[in-house]
């Protein structure tokens, strides 16, 4: 029940969030939604199904890209470029994670990796399409999207549906195959369910929705640039994930407000925001390995004891 | 232009001795992995430091060869206190954690570099003696590259060595097999873990040391080089030296010759080769299938 009430409260803090008039302030809540629809689609892949991928930037980026280049370059319509951006990563997705499911753990990090690489290396040297390292600027969006809270709202609305589409997912049949996948593939093959295929699903829904954070991202920025598919981005949205815990459906999204919150407070004072990243990793790898969302559910426990 | 024979030579030269200065660093990661199944993201940042040392013993002493024996020891000693501090609380747990622990490093030490050496371009001279140009009969060549060319397959030989024939390459293959069972029959495993994690750390340093004369320092430039090791041990079989050799080789010519016929792709071409590799053997070419 008390899901429910952080839920609504959250929700409700969030469409109030323009009413405040600080644009600084609405600009912000637009990039950590964004962020944190990308890290909770990341969770469906790590969470639920047990596969750590390191090169989910690809799908962000191919999002991102695609949308930016079908509204700039071809003058589609928003919505068309956005559901076809979408259809993009996702089909990429499939093509990447055909090759990937067929190995696990360390060798699947790996392979995800290299293929991200793949994909960065593409916008990096396809420059008359991508832009190359110059980046992709000048994103042409709708005239009703220019204006900064009319954008919020419409990223709002987006990162709403999609994380409810998430949750859907999640908490279906199929989610509970994936946990099972993640628990003990043998056996969850041998009572008849076919874990590849399974697993690709996994691949494909993380993927999909990544390209849909990636959409948003370029149309915030008016911009893409290529180090959004490198493999540090991969690494940046992974400790989103863990920081607010995989075990849980909306922790990698507190994880990811909390990340970008202290990136922003922090670089204020130093630029070595890097170190101080790293340092925490360090720490919560070796104190905290069950994230933020652990930390909250061992501390109610120990209150009920 | 392939058709011209010198330049062909020369190529395949270049071709040798980038491959052989990536299978040293490479070499590392593939020996880390093998034996205590980490990923090391952080191999970069070693490699990175390791020419950084060198580039200060170098101003300092104004000799290259201490330079890269100061590389390799400041690794180790490094390496030892992570492993001795930190990494050893994290085998028994999910390679997750192993694998945001070392980006934790990656991290820190780029950052660490920036606050020693500032953010400015270092070179590093060719050393004495091997700044010169080498007859090979159908062209000069610089002798530093060749004397790349000829390490490589030494140290390879080298570490084949002190794997296949020596009592410590035995209980690190051992350690590989089952730790458990080692540990039982009375060896001391998490030495044995020390001490390949402190020797994957050096090979790094000194790979980076001897990369320095090749290259621009600069504090980003661990980024692109983890990316290359992996790409050579995911070709070559993750944990297999005979495959990071091959692997390195491989990359070596692909991005060499890349650069000549597909100018600005040899990136994708590299790529390209690993999927081919990935697709037909998934486990590398001399990778085993995981159990």
């Amino acid at each position: 029940m008390s899901k429910i009430w952080a839920l609504l409260l959250v929700s409700a803090a969030l469409l109030c969030i323009p009413l405040l008039g600080s644009r600084y302030l609405v600009d912000l809540t637009t990039e950590i939604i964004i962020y944190a629809l990308f890290a909770l689609s990341l969770n469906v892949l790590i969470g639920y199904a047990g596969n750590v991928s390191f090169g989910h930037a690809a799908y962000f980026a191919i999002g991102g890209y695609s949308c930016a280049i079908l509204l700039t370059t071809y003058q589609w319509p928003l919505w068309l470029s956005l559901p076809t951006a979408v259809i993009i990563s996702a089909v990429a997705a499939l093509i990447i994670g055909y090759f990937c499911i067929r190995l696990t753990d360390i060798y699947f990090a790996m392979l995800t990796l290299a293929f991200s690489m793949l994909v960065w290396s593409a916008a990096f040297k396809w420059h008359p399409v991508t832009g190359g390292d110059d980046g992709f600027v000048g994103v042409r969006v709708p005239t009703l999207l220019e204006d900064r809270m009319a954008f919020y709202y419409f990223a709002l609305g987006v990162v709403g549906l999609s994380a409810a589409a998430l949750w859907r997912i999640c908490h279906s049949a199929f989610g509970r195959t994936l946990v099972a996948v993640r628990e003990n593939p043998l056996r969850t093959g041998f009572v008849g369910i076919d874990v590849r295929k399974i697993r690709l699903a996994a691949f494909v829904v993380a993927g999909t929705f990544a390209g849909i954070a990636g959409a948003l991202f370029a149309m915030y920025n008016r911009g893409m640039y290529t180090e959004s598919a490198f493999w540090t981005e991969s690494a940046q949205v992974l400790i989103m994930t863990l920081l607010g815990g995989m075990y849980s459906f909306f922790g990698p999204a507190l994880g990811a407000a909390v990340l970008y919150l202290l990136e922003v407070s922090i670089n204020q004072y130093t630029e070595y925001w890097p170190a101080i990243l790293g340092t925490l990793l360090i720490l919560i790898v070796l104190f905290l390995p069950d994230g933020l969302a652990g930390l909250a559910q061992k501390m109610r426990r120990s209150r009920k004891a | 232009m392939l058709s011209n024979p010198t330049f062909l030579f020369l190529q395949t030269f270049n071709a040798i001795a980038l491959g052989m200065n990536l299978f040293i660093i490479a070499a590392g990661l593939t020996l880390i992995f093998g034996v205590l199944r980490v990923i090391n993201f952080a191999h970069g940042a070693f490699f990175m430091l390791g020419a950084y040392v060198c580039y200060a013993i170098v101003e300092r002493a104004d000799n290259f060869w201490l330079g890269v024996l100061g590389a390799g020891l400041a690794l180790a000693c490094l390496a030892w206190i992570i492993e001795r501090g930190l990494l050893r609380r994290l085998y028994a747990r999910d390679p997750l954690m192993q694998l945001l622990f070392t980006f934790g490093l990656v991290l820190v030490l780029g950052d660490a570099v920036k606050v020693i050496w500032g953010t400015e371009q270092y070179s590093v001279a060719y050393p004495a003696g091997l700044n010169r140009a080498v007859d090979l009969g159908i062209a000069h060549y610089p002798a530093y590259l060749l004397f790349l060319c000829g390490l490589g397959p030494l140290v390879a030989l080298a570490l084949w060595l002190g794997l296949e024939r020596t009592r410590w390459g035995r209980i690190m293959r051992a350690a590989r097999q089952d730790r458990e069972m080692l540990a039982l029959l009375g060896v001391n495993v998490p030495l044995v873990y020390n001490g390949v994690f402190v020797v994957g750390a050096a090979l790094a340093g000194i790979g980076g040391a001897l990369a320095a004369p090749r290259l621009a320092l600069t504090p980003g430039m661990d980024t692109n080089i983890v990316i290359e090791c992996f790409i050579i041990v995911i070709i070559g079989g993750l944990g297999s030296l005979w495959g990071s050799f091959l692997g390195a080789l491989i990359l070596g010519i692909v991005t060499v010759f890349g650069a000549v016929l597909v100018p600005e792709w040899e990136m994708m071409l590299t790529y390209a080769l690993m999927l081919a590799v990935l697709l037909w053997r998934p486990w590398g070419l001399f990778g085993r299938e995981q159990g």
